[in-house]
Parts: structure tokens; C-alpha cells; sequence
């Protein structure tokens, strides 16, 4: 289970503070759903998901119904704080695993957000999706129902790296819902996880290539990171697993930027890469950009202009509160000025279109000697920080977190 | 119990033959506070109800540690054959580090008890106290202690004293502090055996300071004893070494609480209050005169303290200088022998360079910044003074192996002493060869008893500095005990070792060693700093120096990832509160050049041996 930041009680009655219409046009915003049941749990997931031996089937059946109560309460709540409708610019269901659900309550969810919200034309309307719950016909029903992208959760092509990942979906299955995603006319990306307990340099590089021969337009690689509280913590703990080692991943990560690259993708956030501009997730963009966006569902985040809030995870309670018509933030935080603008450092020096230099210097950040060390040690690239931009070598996006913390000064 | 001397003698008016002076010398814990806690009881001036364990001990550390660090001294009334007596127990610190407060206190004395534990017979740290008693001419009264203990020998150890002080091991009398068994005949023994102090009622004033503490309510309390002569309050007075003048505000004797009299007279024992705020005008060993009609010839035995030991002292958060600042400036109050400067570091910050009489002078210092003053703190390796002769003749005085002259050198001069080592016989192979590899040199051995051996080496000061009691302790397994005294200055074949990271010098960790020495010493730093400071973004080597010569080197790798894969919509609060961590813990960072170290890791650099410096306090 992931742990919840710190925050305060959020309201009741789910209104907003007036700070967060400071802005708000120079703001898109965006929808997120998750959907919180899985049909096994990972070892290394600490997503906010569930299978039906944790908590029955109840809330499955009727999960829809009860998130598009929250899409109405969002209605109310944003119009009763005076905010402005606005249209979603992209719209991401995830989990969990969202195709546990029919297609036709996925897009009944996405029916009542576009009818509520409208959703521009232009949208990203992405589900992410196991490669193993779906066919030919749900990825035609999802095609027909307004969703435009799919993302498989492929992770490895190496069977002994899913297994210890303790993914049960068969690797052939990923290249057969790939083409079906293509034929329906859907954009196309898979999910990739390196440095898995006994993965090799050589193991990775198979999966790159089984990934890079899918030809999806987007790949998302990330390095598994041991969540406290999952099953993998604890065999690490143990020693039954070796714990990842960060030098392999290092050489894993220079592995996937040279394969990926040579294969026509550029990358464009640490660890996201795709065909051209277009086929970024554009969804996860607005969360590197400090957008805003709705998070529906148990668990799920929200902001909206410096305010951030979290739903009560578990599905039964969410549903509790759904139907006494209350809201299910749990917590939230307002972030003031200050933090804003670290999160901003953050998150846009993870991003290839990097970071502005005299917006930096304007909040205190980024001291001139702090930048010429930073290209010093090849973390940043010279030319972009002379004209004013910090963007990061890839050398310096595998050392992204050193980079924001010495930006920060 | 009930007190056998039901009135008291009035002090200012007693006649000198009734007064004995006495003071108890004991190791660290053959039970001297014990031993005197039953004294207040049984002479009745603390009831049982108020009584307490180590009522004498006014500081939290002397109690937890079991060591007395300032004197103090006690006016108690006895009856003897049926006279009244007023009985002042002079209270002596322990340790090697205040000798010269021992012999003031001892020179406040007619007599002394040679307490030893009588399952452990003496220690080198009492052989050394036994000196100086003897010195002083004082009447030595053995006792050993502790004789309820199941282990306890002391058919052995009487004869072991006897040995060594002369007379009969049946004269030597057989207490127990804890039970109380034997205390009343001591007594009775000090009476008989310590002579009355003598001294000139009708000549000037003259009382000896044998010691002077800071209380934040009152100022200085000085406690004194009167040779010649008489004082009361509101006498102005003077002190005979800086001729400052005072008025003494209140006059008193502690029994044990302070209780103001009408005076002091010849051989009493008490307090002045003048309202000084500070010791250091009010030094120990000093004389006190009557302002109106002083005395021409000081009391002997004065002396300035000298710093044996220099260490610099460090806050860990860099904002708790200005409070160090102020908790030195208040502990200089209460103990002349603190000296400080100010001091910076590129690796610790701002801090201070500090002077202490030896090594527990400095722990019990720093635990008192520490525990009075909430400060978090950080101790360089202690170093000697060294005497530093350059080719154009240049001297310089190093405290700090950082200030190390750079250029020629011809000579170098190094503090010596003279270690008095003390332990069964069976140790004695092993102890010869500690000493050896710390280039000492044996002067005699002599055997006390059977089986007890002493040891006298001279070698040098750092040497001892530098881990040597945990050594001694666990090669004897416990039994070897140390004492030294300072022994002039030598020449000795010394270098400075420095330690580089990414070629800048880190300060904290220069040291000056034995040339034969140099290359473990540089081999030990940069294998701890590599395992201790973290990667960087790009290698750093870590090398030891001799000037310009690399005498050892390791390197830290570069580290190559570090970076959360997955920053979505729900991670963003979590990644920066981390981050705010980050930049918290980035605040104890120090810059050596541009490697970031963490405090951290220069403190476990330091205290490795440091930490095991330590634990002799408990011994």
C-alpha cells in the first residue's frame, strides 16, 4: 500500500480554497480514474489495488455507478467554489487494472465525464490495460466507446524476470493485444520494468528489443524500485532477493537511452520515450507541468492549483462515502508559494523540454556556480544552459534527484 | 545512628587542637563518596532522611561516573574521649588530569585516609595522590575499604600497604562504606593519629585557596583554608596574585549545606563569598590577605594551570556556534583551567580550539557542553602541544596539526611523561610491549607484594593521548591502571600527516605521528573516509600526505544513479517532502572542495577512537 503523505482533514463538503482560481487559465485540466482491483497482486506493486480474495467482488460490480456519483459531486464541488467548467485535455484510467472492469463500464465512467465536462477534441483518452484481460473485441469496444490510447502493462519479455515480478500474463500475448490495439486505431505504448532480482544486462536487452520490435508509439521503462510495505521489501529484507543494485540499473538505463534512441524514440521525461512530440502521454505531462487535474476514485490524487488531495483507499469506504454524498478526500495540503515552485524544479527538470533558467533565478534557484558544476560533471547540457534552459544529459537523468536537490540550492 | 558530639564547636572560635584536617585519597571507585556519606551520617549534620548517595558530588556527571571533579569540603563534629572536635574532610578529585588541584587540597591538610578497595588493592592514579599526601608531609592513615565484599582480600592488601607506607598491616583499619562497619573507629583514629594544625592567630592573614566554584545564585564560592591569622565578613580582602581586592560579602563552613559564620581562624576550613563572578579571580592555590593588613609572603605551592591536551570543538549544527560560545564562556567560570579560542574548520565549521588538563578534563568538558547546554557536539582527536624549531630559527608553538609549520624543519620537541603503570605480574610482558610500541622506555619495575607490579616509563604524551588506556585496559583485561605526570619536552623524529579529498586538505584530520607511524596512520583515515563519505557524482580520491609525498591512497566511485523512476500525479507530494529531507540533511553537509560530506561521517571518522577514549571513564 502506498503511504499517504501528511496533510490535514479535507472538507466535508469537498470545496476548494479561493487560492487555487488564482491562474486557473493558464491551467488545463485533466481526469484521472483509478480503478483499484487486480487479478493477482504483484510483489513490488504498492499501487492502491485489490484482488477479489482481499476484498470480495461487492464494490467490483458496481464500481462504475459509484465513481460516476463522484464525477457529479466533482461538478458541484468545482462549481460551488467558482471555478469555471473546463473541458478535460486528457483523460487516464489506470489502477489496478482498469480492463477488469467490462470495457462498457470503462466507458460508461468516460460517457459521464465527457457529458459533464466535455472533453476536448484534441484529448488524450488513455487506459492502461494487462495484456492477459483483454481480446480483439474489449479493444474494439474500448475504440468505439472514445478511447484513442492503450498502455499494456508488458513489463519483461524474459519469462524468470516475470516470474519473480510474479506477472502472470504470457509474453506472446503482448505482441498479439499490440496489433489489435493498431488495428482498431488505438495510439499504443507498453510499460517496462528493468533491474528485477536476478535480471542480467542481457535479459533487459531482450526485452528492449521485444519492445522495440512491437513498434508501439510510447514506452515507459522504469527501474523497479523496492516500495517499503510490499512483498518484495520483505524478501529483500530477508535475503531472499538481492536488492536492486543502482550501478546495473545505471547500465540497464544507458542500455534502454541507446536502444530506444536508435529505434526512433526520443526521450522525453526520465523514464518515458516515444516516436515523436505527439505521442507523449499527455496526461502525464500535465502532471510534470503542475496542471490540474481530478483524481476519481479510492486512493486517487487530485490538484487544483496549489491544493492536492487524496481519496480514501479502500473501495468500500470510498463507496461509503459516495453514497452519503460525502466527499472522499481524506486528506489534503495547500502548498504554498514556496513549494510550488520546488515542485516545479522537480518535476520540469525531469521533462527534455527542461527548465528555464531566468525563472530559476528569479525564486533564488539555480546558482551560477551550482549550474557550471552541474556542466562540469556532464548533468546538464552546456549549450541549452548558455541559452538560458536546463535540460539534462542523459548521464544527468539518471542522477535527476541530485540534480533538483543542487538547483535548489 | 546517633551523633556522639551533640553541640558543635563554633567555627571562627575553635582552638586549632581541635580541629583535624583530613582529606580521603582513593581510585576512582574504591567507594570515597560512600565512605564519606557514612561520615555525614554518623557525625549526624545530615539526618538519614535527607541523606542521599554521594552527597558531595554536586554534578550530575560525578555521580553517574562515580568521580569526584572539584573538591569540596565538610565540617563535621566528633567526640573523642570526651572532647568535641570539628572534623573538616577535604574532599579531593581523583584523577590524574587535576593534580594540581589534589596537591592544593592536600596542602590543606594535616593528614589523609589511603583508602584502597580491599578486593583490588591500590591503583597507580592513588600511588600518584600517595605521593603528593607524602610530599605534603601529611599523616597517612591506611584503610581498606569494602570489606564486605565476598572478594574482598585483606589480609593481602594490608600487607601490600604496609609495604609500601611502612608499619604493620594490623595497624591498617578494615571499613565498609556501604555498611558502615569501621567508621566510627576511623574517627576516633583521625583524632588520635592526624596532628592539630598549627599556625600564628596574631600574624596577617593567610588562607590558601584549594578551590573556587561558580554559582550562578551566589558567584564564586571560594573555599579556603585559614594558616595564619583570622577573617570575617565584610573584611575586605585580598588576593595575593593579581592583588585584586574584594569585599567578602559572607563567610562560612559547610556542614555539608553552607552556613555563614562570624569568621574563620587558624587551621579552620570554610567558604568566601566576595561576589566575583568568575573564577579566575579566585584561583586555586592563591593566597587570601586582609586588604587592611596583608601579608608579605604568599603560601607556596602556587601555580598557573597549563593545557596538556588541545582538541577542537565543534557544534554539529553550525547555528549552535554563538551557544557554545556562551556555554564556554559559563563553564569558564567555574573552572580556571579551561582554556579556548576561536577556531574554524573547513570541515567541521566554526567551533574552538580548547585546553584541558588531559583527557578526562576533556570529556567531562565536553559532556558538560553536551548535557547543560543541549549542544550537539563534535571533538577533533586530542593533540599535544609540540615545539616546532624551523631552518631559519624560526619556533613555532603547535596546538593544532593543522597550523603545522610548512617549510624546513630542524626540530620538533614533544611533551614527555613519566607513566606509572600498575597491574598483576602477569601482565607485565604484555604491558612492557604496549609501552615499547609507543616509544616508551622503561625506567625501573619494581614489585609491591607478590604478585603487584609497577611500571615506570617515560614516553610521550601524545602516545598516551592516542587510545593507549583501552589498550592497557583490555590487554590486562581491567587490572592495569595508568597514571603520568608531565616530564619536560624531547625531541622526536615527527611528521605531519594530512589528509586530502579530491587534493584539498581536510584539517580535522591532519595528525602529527612518529614518522614509523605515518603510514598506518594514513592508510587507517582514507580506508574509514572511503567507507564513511558517500559517492558523489564523480570520483573522489582520498589520499594521505606527507607535504608533497603520497603515502596512501584509496577513491570513492562516482555514483551513477539517482533518481525516483516513477513521478506521477500521486507522487508528487511524497518526492518532495522527501526532497525537503534531502535538503534538510544537505544543510549538515560540509564542502571540501566540492566533495559534500556528511557530518556524519567526519563525526564517525573522529570518534572511532574517541568512542573507545570513553569508555575508561566508567573504569
Amino acid at each position: 500500500m502506498p503511504q499517504f503523505p501528511k496533510g490535514e482533514k479535507a472538507p466535508v463538503d469537498g470545496l476548494i480554497p479561493e487560492s487555487a482560481l488564482v491562474d486557473v487559465e493558464s491551467r488545463t485540466f485533466h481526469a484521472y480514474v483509478h480503478v483499484p482491483y487486480c487479478e493477482v497482486k504483484c510483489g513490488y506493486c504498492d499501487f492502491n489495488t485489490y484482488t477479489a480474495d482481499e476484498i470480495g467482488t461487492s464494490t467490483q460490480g458496481t464500481f462504475a455507478k459509484t465513481l460516476i456519483s463522484e464525477i457529479d459531486f466533482a461538478e458541484v464541488a468545482l462549481e460551488k467554489s467558482r471555478f469555471a467548467k473546463r473541458e478535460f485535455t486528457s483523460v487516464f484510467f489506470g489502477g489496478g487494472t482498469p480492463t477488469m472492469l467490462p470495457a462498457t463500464d470503462l466507458i460508461a465512467m468516460l460517457e459521464k465525464l465527457k457529458k459533464t465536462f466535455g472533453i476536448k477534441s484534441t484529448a488524450d483518452i488513455t487506459t492502461e490495460a494487462n495484456p492477459d484481460s483483454v481480446d480483439e473485441q474489449y479493444i474494439k469496444d474500448l475504440k468505439a466507446g472514445g478511447f484513442n490510447r492503450i498502455s499494456f502493462g508488458m513489463q519483461s519479455a524474459v519469462p524468470h524476470v516475470l516470474k519473480v515480478l510474479e506477472r502472470t500474463h504470457k509474453p506472446e500475448n503482448v505482441g498479439k493485444v499490440v496489433g489489435f490495439a493498431k488495428a482498431a486505431g488505438l495510439a499504443t505504448s507498453v510499460d517496462l520494468i528493468y533491474g528485477a532480482p536476478g535480471e542480467s544486462l542481457a535479459d533487459w536487452q531482450q526485452t528492449l528489443e521485444a519492445a522495440i520490435a512491437l513498434d508501439t508509439d510510447h514506452i515507459s521503462a522504469y527501474s523497479l524500485i523496492v516500495e517499503p510495505g510490499t512483498k518484495l521489501a520483505r524478501q529483500v529484507k530477508m535475503g531472499e532477493v538481492d536488492a536492486p543494485n543502482d550501478d546495473l540499473h545505471a547500465e540497464m538505463y544507458e542500455l534502454t537511452e541507446q536502444l530506444l534512441s536508435q529505434a526512433g524514440f526520443l526521450n522525453y521525461e526520465v523514464s518515458n520515450w516515444s516516436k515523436n512530440v505527439e505521442e507523449r502521454s499527455g496526461h502525464n505531462m500535465a502532471y510534470w507541468k503542475s496542471m490540474d487535474w481530478w483524481g476519481f476514485g479510492p486512493g486517487a490524487h487530485s490538484h487544483v492549483g496549489g491544493v492536492r488531495w487524496w481519496n480514501v483507499k479502500n473501495p468500500a469506504a470510498y463507496s461509503d462515502r459516495m453514497s452519503a454524498g460525502l466527499s472522499p478526500a481524506l486528506e489534503r495540503e495547500i502548498i504554498d508559494q514556496e513549494n510550488r515552485d520546488i515542485e516545479k524544479v522537480m518535476l520540469e527538470t525531469r521533462i527534455s523540454d527542461g527548465i528555464s533558467l531566468d525563472w530559476m533565478k528569479s525564486k533564488g534557484f539555480a546558482e551560477p556556480n551550482v549550474v557550471a558544476g552541474l556542466i562540469a560533471d556532464q548533468l546538464v547540457e552546456p549549450m541549452e544552459a548558455m541559452r538560458g534552459n536546463i535540460i539534462l544529459t542523459a548521464k544527468g537523468r539518471l542522477l535527476a534527484d541530485f540534480v533538483v536537490l543542487k538547483l535548489l540550492g | 545512628m546517633s551523633p556522639r558530639a551533640t553541640t558543635s564547636l563554633v567555627p571562627g572560635k575553635t582552638n586549632p587542637e581541635f580541629i583535624r584536617n583530613f582529606c580521603i585519597i582513593a581510585h576512582i571507585d574504591h567507594g570515597k563518596s560512600t565512605l564519606a556519606d557514612r561520615m555525614l551520617q554518623l557525625t549526624g549534620v545530615v539526618d538519614d532522611r535527607s541523606m542521599r548517595a554521594q552527597y558531595l558530588d554536586r554534578m550530575d556527571i560525578e555521580r553517574e561516573r562515580g568521580i569526584t571533579i572539584k573538591s569540596q569540603a565538610v565540617r563535621m563534629p566528633w567526640e573523642f574521649e570526651g572532647k568535641t572536635y570539628a572534623m573538616n574532610m577535604i574532599d579531593t578529585p581523583g584523577h590524574v588530569d587535576f593534580t594540581y588541584e589534589v596537591s592544593r587540597s592536600l596542602a590543606a591538610c594535616e593528614g589523609a585516609i589511603l583508602l584502597v578497595d580491599a578486593a583490588q588493592g591500590i591503583e597507580a592514579q592513588t600511588l600518584a595522590n600517595l605521593y603528593l599526601a607524602i610530599e605534603n608531609d601529611l599523616e597517612i592513615i591506611p584503610v581498606l575499604n569494602k570489606i564486605d565484599l565476598p572478594a574482598a582480600q585483606p589480609e593481602k592488601y594490608a600487607e601490600e600497604l604496609a609495604n609500601l607506607i611502612g608499619g604493620d598491616p594490623a595497624d591498617c583499619l578494615r571499613v565498609s562504606g556501604k555498611t558502615g562497619v569501621g567508621v566510627s573507629e576511623l574517627l576516633d583514629q583521625i583524632v588520635r593519629k592526624i596532628p592539630a594544625p598549627v599556625g600564628d592567630p596574631n600574624a596577617p592573614a593567610r588562607a590558601m585557596i584549594f578551590d573556587s566554584v561558580y554559582d550562578s545564585y551566589r558567584g564564586v564560592v571560594t573555599y579556603v583554608r585559614m594558616v595564619d591569622g583570622s577573617m570575617t565578613p565584610r573584611e575586605r580582602i585580598t588576593m595575593m596574585s593579581t592583588k585584586a581586592v574584594h569585599e567578602c560579602l559572607e563567610i562560612g563552613v559547610s556542614s555539608p549545606e553552607p552556613e555563614p559564620t562570624k569568621g574563620l581562624g587558624v587551621g579552620e576550613v570554610g567558604y568566601l563569598i566576595t561576589g566575583v563572578k568568575d573564577v579566575r579571580q579566585s584561583k586555586v592555590g592563591d593566597t587570601v590577605t586582609s586588604a587592611l593588613k596583608p601579608a608579605t609572603q604568599a603560601l607556596k605551592g602556587y601555580s598557573e594551570p597549563k593545557p596538556m591536551v588541545y582538541s577542537g570543538i565543534y557544534p554539529i549544527d553550525g547555528s549552535d556556534y554563538p551557544i557554545l560560545r556562551e556555554a564556554l564562556d559559563k563553564l569558564k567560570l567555574s573552572d580556571a583551567s579551561l582554556v579556548y579560542e576561536p577556531e574554524t574548520s573547513v570541515a567541521l565549521g566554526f567551533g574552538f580550539r580548547c585546553g584541558f588538563l588531559g583527557l578526562l578534563h576533556l570529556e567531562i568538558i565536553t559532556e558538560r557542553l553536551e548535557r547543560e547546554f543541549n549542544l550537539d557536539l563534535i571533538a577533533t582527536a586530542p593533540s599535544v602541544v609540540y615545539e616546532v624549531t624551523l631552518e631559519d630559527k624560526r619556533q613555532v608553538t603547535v596546538t593544532n596539526p593543522s597550523e603545522y609549520p610548512v617549510g624546513k624543519i630542524s626540530k620538533v620537541l614533544e611533551p614527555m611523561v613519566k607513566a606509572t603503570l600498575l597491574s598483576p605480574k602477569d601482565y607485565v610482558g604484555t604491558i612492557m610491549e604496549l609501552c615499547q610500541s609507543r616509544r616508551g622506555t622503561l625506567v625501573d619495575m619494581q614489585y609491591f607484594g607478590t604478585d603487584r607490579v609497577q611500571l615506570r616509563y617515560t614516553m610521550p604524551l601524545a602516545e598516551i593521548v592516542f587510545d593507549f588506556f583501552d589498550n592497557l585496559k583490555s590487554r590486562t583485561q581491567g587490572y592495569g591502571s595508568l597514571d603520568y605526570e608531565e616530564s619536560g619536552m624531547e625531541q622526536g623524529d615527527l611528521v605531519k600527516v594530512d589528509i586530502l579529498l579530491q587534493g584539498e586538505q581536510v584539517d580535522a584530520f591532519s595528525a602529527i605521528v612518529h614518522k614509523d607511524k605515518a603510514y598506518a596512520y594514513g592508510v587507517m583515515m582514507t580506508t574509514k573516509l572511503r567507507e564513511l563519505i558517500p559517492r558523489q557524482a564523480f570520483e573522489v580520491p582520498i589520499q594521505a600526505a606527507i607535504g608533497a609525498r603520497i603515502i596512501a591512497r584509496e577513491s570513492i566511485r562516482a555514483f551513477r544513479k539517482d533518481v525516483l523512476a516513477k513521478c506521477y500525479g500521486g507522487d508528487i507530494s511524497r518526492k518532495r517532502k522527501l526532497l525537503e529531507k534531502q535538503k534538510e540533511g544537505k544543510k549538515r553537509m560540509k564542502m571540501v572542495g566540492r566533495v559534500e560530506v556528511p557530518q556524519e561521517a567526519f563525526i564517525a571518522a573522529l570518534s572511532s577512537s574517541a568512542e573507545k577514549k570513553g569508555e575508561k571513564k566508567a573504569k
